[in-house]
């Protein structure tokens, strides 16, 4: 079995965002890019299954420019076997990746599809529920535990009300949350070996696929700030200020 | 014609007041607006679901197969109705997050995740970078826009109205490749966090589960929800239900009480439409007094046992 995982290069989760002075988006320029955590767990949990004896072969793909080279070069020190890029200068949005993704599936007959649950920039958390639904196949989305069967597995997704337990049919998408591991760290020798690792490059151009459904984004601003609070000295100070304020 | 359809989240005996939120960002689109209540025996939530104010009718579709919200049923099922709606909303809560995507992509159309504010029938602010950049997105004329409404911008919707209640045939094939198992539910008898007016939440310095019960000591004085940072759920402390943050519940309850938590950027996203937030923290310098309305240096398991007696 071949086990698909998508990564998406991200301003790192530690950098502290700025919205650029015109309104045209964040800062990106001279800002540390990463991996998306949440895709970090997605391959390691693929590396596991691989190690495990249960796949075959880990995918990483990525879309983007040449830049998200770097991001599946990561992939591929991390384990990976091979990277593809989807290569365009386009803002690719979840409809449109999911439609990459399956052609790459239908190409490679991919058994398992491993994804983030959601990219920390865009916080949308759609891509792999749009895949499911165009590749008409069961999704798991938000897991926190899954147990491979025979052609199946068993999935503990993290919702509101607690945790809830799914079993799908494979080939299946999952998406992964933060408890389902802890993704190793790469190791030297392993960014050397991940250079001579395969990766295959396919022009999104070369797909056929539109962008007429996009949203547009017509400005971007900081979120309004909080007015500046006080500070007490204790717990009666304090509980006098909750009461003042008609809180408890 | 602005006809908007919602999509009612519900355990099977009540409707989650995330629907009654929807109807809030439903009324500032303008427009008809209707509910859609899918499940097994649920006339009770298609009762509750008409009383919502503002509301044209309510559809009720009942079936074995949608007791359990599983996407892939109730997004085909959403599909067969969906002609005729300018607008199709959900919750963003992990069931509106898991489904609406997936219908979205069922229609051909992108999704408008999480909208805070509405601009107008087809404009939309929504936060991205965990809240630190708020964008406004349009969507294409005469696409249906399928959008998740960020619940924590919204208030409830009064009650008081009468919308009228139609029975609708299932009629979407069952999925057989998906089969729900069970749900083990982390909460006791508190509020619930989404909820709750007051909240507290304990991070990383109570220290273990057991030093949790100051925390739940407090709150079942003040009849407050109980939340905790992502440190603390991964420490064990508690169970990850009670998640505050980008990546667990966001909340806005009137009051939320910081209790031991430094305020990372991912946890600061969960609670910054609350009304007003109290910090206690032993560190001066923790990024949540930044945040905070009113905010407290000092040791909390010497703090909240003062603050229950004070509280009597």
């Amino acid at each position: 079995m071949k086990i698909l995982v998508g990564i998406k290069r991200v301003i790192d989760y530690n950098v502290r965002i700025r919205v650029k002075s015109d309104g045209s988006g964040v800062e990106t320029d001279g800002v540390k890019m990463s991996i998306n955590p949440f895709d970090e767990i997605a391959l390691e949990e693929a590396l596991r299954i691989r190690e495990a004896g249960k796949a075959d072969e880990v995918i990483v793909i990525s879309a983007g420019g040449d830049e998200c080279q770097q991001q599946i070069r990561t992939g591929l020190a991390m384990g990976a076997d091979r990277g593809i890029q989807i290569k365009t200068e386009q803002d690719l949005q979840p409809l449109s990746i999911a439609r990459a993704l399956l052609y790459v599936i239908e190409k490679e007959d991919i058994g398992l599809v491993i994804l983030g649950k959601q990219a920390i920039d865009n916080d949308n958390s759609q891509t792999g529920q749009m895949l499911a639904a165009l590749w008409d196949r069961p999704q798991a989305t938000f897991a926190s535990k899954l147990e491979l069967g025979d052609g199946t597995a068993r999935v503990t997704r993290e919702v509101d009300a607690g945790l809830e337990t799914i079993d799908v049919e494979l080939p299946a998408v999952i998406t992964v949350d933060l408890r389902l591991n802890e993704p190793r760290f790469v190791k030297l020798p392993d960014i050397m070996k991940a250079k001579r690792k395969p990766l295959d490059v396919i022009n999104l151009s070369d797909l056929s696929i539109g962008s007429e459904h996009d949203l547009v984004t017509v400005g971007t601003v900081p979120p309004f700030a909080r007015a500046r609070g006080v500070m007490v000295e204790d717990a009666t100070q304090l509980v006098a200020e909750l009461r003042q304020r008609g809180l408890v | 014609m602005t006809n908007i359809l919602i999509i009612a989240e519900h355990n099977g005996s009540e409707l989650n007041p995330s629907t009654g939120k929807c109807a809030t960002c439903a009324t500032a689109i303008g427009g008809t607006i209707d509910i859609l209540v899918l499940g097994n025996n649920v006339s009770g939530i298609a009762d509750q679901a008409a009383q919502i104010q503002g509301i044209s009718k309510v559809h009720l579709t009942e079936a074995a197969h949608l007791e359990a919200p599983l996407a892939v049923n109730w997004a085909a099922e959403i599909l067969t109705i969906a002609d005729g709606y300018s607008h199709i909303l959900g919750p963003s809560t992990t069931l509106g997050r898991d489904l609406m995507p997936r219908l979205a992509a069922l229609l051909g159309v992108n999704q408008v995740s999480d909208i805070m504010a509405v601009n107008n029938s087809h404009g939309f602010k929504r936060p991205i970078y965990a809240g630190n950049a708020i964008i406004d997105v349009t969507s294409p004329d005469g696409a249906i826009v399928v959008a998740t409404v960020r619940t924590a911008s919204w208030p409830d919707t009064a009650q008081g109205g009468s919308a009228s209640i139609e029975a609708r045939n299932a009629t979407a094939t069952p999925a057989t490749h998906t089969k729900f198992i069970g749900l083990e539910s982390g909460g006791g008898d508190r509020p619930d966090l989404q909820t709750a007016k007051i909240v507290i939440s304990g991070g990383r310095a109570l220290g273990s589960a057991e030093n949790f019960d100051l925390i739940y000591a407090l709150a079942d004085k003040i009849g407050a929800g109980v939340g905790a940072s992502r440190a603390a759920v991964d420490a064990g402390y508690v169970a990850n239900d009670m998640q505050v943050g980008q990546t667990g519940k966001i909340i806005s309850p009137d009051l939320y009480m910081a209790f031991g938590i430094s305020g990372a950027i991912q946890h600061i996203t969960g609670i910054k439409d609350a009304g007003t937030i109290v910090a206690i923290n032993k560190d001066a310098d923790a990024p949540i007094f930044e945040l905070a309305d009113i905010g407290l240096t000092g040791d909390l398991f010497s703090i909240i046992p003062e603050m229950i007696d004070l509280l009597d």
